[in-house]
């Protein structure tokens, strides 16, 4: 086998570095105040799932499954819910909830926007695409470190690594969303007169609406599978409970939270799936 | 199907050709004004339209400039005019360029170069805001698969051009049930496009289309996608609604029967650019080339043609003044059993024949005595369609005379059959 020959040597990881710290020197103000906005959101979202009892919560997902699904759903999932407050996981159920609520929202008004622009310019698309492929695939670990760096330890820096690992979904969807309406659909609605911006709200993003709605289960899904990962930069919640139990050996207790996770999994995506098919229309 | 045939009264008692004879009459005093005037339209896709445009000058092919350059050109160098109140069709087969053409008439594709002149104004140069008036205001378009919006009611539909137009929500509801009505879809407001059947959408595409009530209709081939028996009740309609509304219509069709059936005048698209110009009588009696005869070679001749195409001046003649001697005589001159009677003023008296002549001659008897008065006769824009039962039954050749019942010629049965084929 012959070896890469060493005098053709290059390492671009270097310029990575140099760039973060030149970021960090001159940037640490536009940090802090991103630091402190979603610090701010975080710990609003969480105390008021905190202040909220069980049983509305519970009531809620009876309610929600029930709408959008079906009687049976509604009473599973009120129950499984039900489980999590049995295993005595129920506030940190509620942190992992407000850091994945805020990561959606974030992702959502990061996402959605951008889908957008890339549907209308293929150019931007070439360009972002690779980007996108690169936020799924990059091991998380390694943003994590310049997370760190940049928002310290805690739930903020969590956030941070959470929107880059679940937001190419939704922008994805929703550029394929808009890219998928008949073309003659929107000729039809040039061809009245409509502005680029009444085409976009009054036909395409409607149109759309179903794989955009996709898009944010798929989001919200790879917010949920990050937990574990965010808590070892100090995000409390189900994610350090199972990290905290596998580090001593603990079975039982890494199992609870485990099952907690896969059961708030199973309910915000049968729920919001239930929310994306009743936006669905019907085919032609 | 039963619920279409009851909204369609209008067009049943219309036969065809009484809606052709309608437009006609009205024809010469609409054919003053210029609707739509288009100046050397060339539209070219791809990365680099003006070397192309240069290429084209210079007379380079089609399919050259697309192996060389990767550039398509959809039309070349197309010059017509539309009047007022016209039923224009562009006929051609798919990838002749029609359905480009008429995406430049609205500007949803932007001309490469050349002129359109709507109203004498040039819409190639409109701003965005001049364009978006005119959309609103002057031009609709109809669409091959309808092109509804799929998320909203039928009445939402059709109210969607006078909503963009900023139309109040109690006006413009009106004005959508209002043209749902004429369309014959009362009771369907608020149904989903996907509810209802091929037919009835393209009904709702029409009544969206007039909802802005528009100068100019564009339709691009709106009945292709229907099935034969709709298609049929479409184009009636269509004729029907031309007729009573006079708007200026554009129409796309591949389908040359329906391109003769529907236009005033026809343009036979290939490859981009115009073959011919003509109404559906002066192409198929005369087209420009060889494609065009192989591509109106199937029409059925008799829906196209009328009497008039189709009549001969009349061998022989004579006159009321006349006796049996020099009927006779003109007709063995001219090798027929029968002929026409007329008077000073060429108006017709009656029919001789050859027998009739010889025993009025022997037996001292006028021409008046022997006149024969049932024979046929018709006006020159009756289509040929309605002379074949005439032709089948008929011992003498058709008369065909104006209003005034003076003989402007007449029709032998040979040539009723030879238009058959």
């Amino acid at each position: 086998m012959q070896d890469f020959p060493e005098f053709i040597s290059f390492k671009c990881g270097i310029y990575i570095e140099v760039f973060v710290k030149w970021l960090l020197d001159n940037f640490m103000g536009f940090f802090d105040v991103l630091n402190e906005g979603v610090l701010m959101f975080l710990l609003k979202a969480e105390a008021f799932l905190l202040w909220l009892p069980w049983w509305c919560l519970v009531l809620l997902v009876f309610l929600l499954g029930w709408r959008f699904r079906n009687l049976r759903a509604g009473i599973l999932y009120a129950f499984l819910l039900s489980l999590i407050g049995v295993f005595g996981l129920w506030q940190l159920t509620m942190s992992t909830l407000a850091i994945v609520l805020t990561s959606v929202v974030i992702s959502l008004l990061l996402g959605i926007p951008v889908g957008i622009l890339m549907s209308h310019h293929a150019k931007l698309e070439v360009v972002i695409k690779p980007i996108l492929d690169a936020m799924q695939t990059m091991p998380s670990f390694v943003y994590l470190i310049p997370a760190i760096m940049f928002f310290g330890l805690g739930m903020v820096p969590a956030v941070f690594a959470t929107v880059i690992y679940a937001l190419p979904p939704v922008i994805r969807l929703t550029n394929l969303g808009i890219k998928n309406v008949p073309k003659e659909m929107v000729e039809a609605s040039y061809s009245f007169g409509s502005s680029s911006w009444q085409t976009l709200l009054k036909v395409q993003l409607p149109q759309a609406l179903p794989t955009i709605m996709t898009g944010i289960n798929q989001t919200t899904m790879m917010a949920l599978s990050m937990v574990v990962v965010a808590s070892m930069i100090g995000a409390k919640g189900l994610g350090y409970e199972v990290l905290a139990g596998i580090s001593r050996i603990e079975i039982a207790r890494a199992f609870d939270a485990g099952l907690s996770i896969v059961i708030l999994a199973v309910i915000i995506d049968r729920i919001s799936q239930g929310i994306a098919d009743k936006y669905k229309i019907p085919e032609q | 199907m039963t619920e279409f045939r009851k909204e369609l009264p209008i067009s049943i008692k219309y036969r065809n050709n009484e809606c052709k004879k309608k437009d006609n009459l009205i024809e010469w005093v609409y054919r003053m004004t210029v609707k739509i005037k288009v100046e050397n339209l060339t539209k070219i896709f791809g990365r680099n339209p003006k070397a192309v445009l240069k290429k084209l000058k210079s007379g380079e092919s089609k399919e050259k400039i697309f192996r060389e350059t990767g550039n398509t050109v959809g039309v070349n160098n197309v010059s017509f005019e539309v009047s007022e109140g016209e039923f224009f069709v562009i006929m051609g087969l798919s990838g002749s360029g029609k359905s480009t053409l008429i995406r430049c008439l609205n500007l949803l594709n932007i001309p490469s170069a050349g002129q359109i002149y709507v109203d004498g104004a040039n819409i190639v140069q409109y701003n965005k805001k001049a364009l978006g008036e005119f959309r609103q205001k002057k031009v609709a378009m109809v669409f091959q698969h309808f092109g509804l919006f799929t998320h909203r009611t039928i009445i939402g539909n059709v109210e969607y051009g006078p909503e963009i137009r900023g139309i109040p929500k109690e006006e413009r509801r009106e004005i959508a049930k209002k043209n749902l009505a004429a369309v014959g879809l009362e009771g369907w407001e608020d149904k989903y496009p996907n509810e209802l059947s091929g037919g009835m959408r393209q009904r709702v595409g029409l009544a969206r289309a007039f909802a802005n009530d528009p100068d100019i209709l564009l339709m691009d081939e709106p009945f292709s996608a229907l099935d034969p028996l709709i298609r049929r009740d479409m184009q009636l309609e269509m004729l029907d609604i031309h007729a009573k509304l006079g708007k200026t219509i554009v129409f796309i069709t591949h389908d040359v029967n329906e391109a003769f059936k529907l236009g005033d005048r026809v343009a036979v698209m290939k490859d981009g650019a115009i073959e011919q110009i003509g109404t559906p009588e002066e192409i198929l009696t005369n087209p420009a080339n060889e494609y065009i005869a192989n591509f109106v070679q199937d029409v059925d001749k008799t829906k196209v043609l009328h009497a008039g195409n189709i009549m001969i001046k009349p061998g022989a003649l004579i006159s009321l003044k006349d006796g049996p001697k020099v009927a006779i005589k003109e007709m063995r001159n001219n090798g027929i059993s029968s002929v026409f009677v007329v008077d000073n003023a060429r108006k017709l008296q009656g029919i001789v024949t050859i027998d009739d002549a010889v025993k009025a001659l022997k037996e001292q008897q006028k021409l008046q005595d022997i006149l024969i008065k049932d024979y046929d006769t018709t006006t020159p824009d009756t289509y040929v369609q309605d002379l074949i039962q005439v032709a089948s039954t008929t011992k003498y050749p058709i008369a065909v005379v104006d209003e005034q019942d003076k003989l402007l010629g007449i029709i032998v049965r040979v040539s009723v059959l030879s238009a058959l084929t």
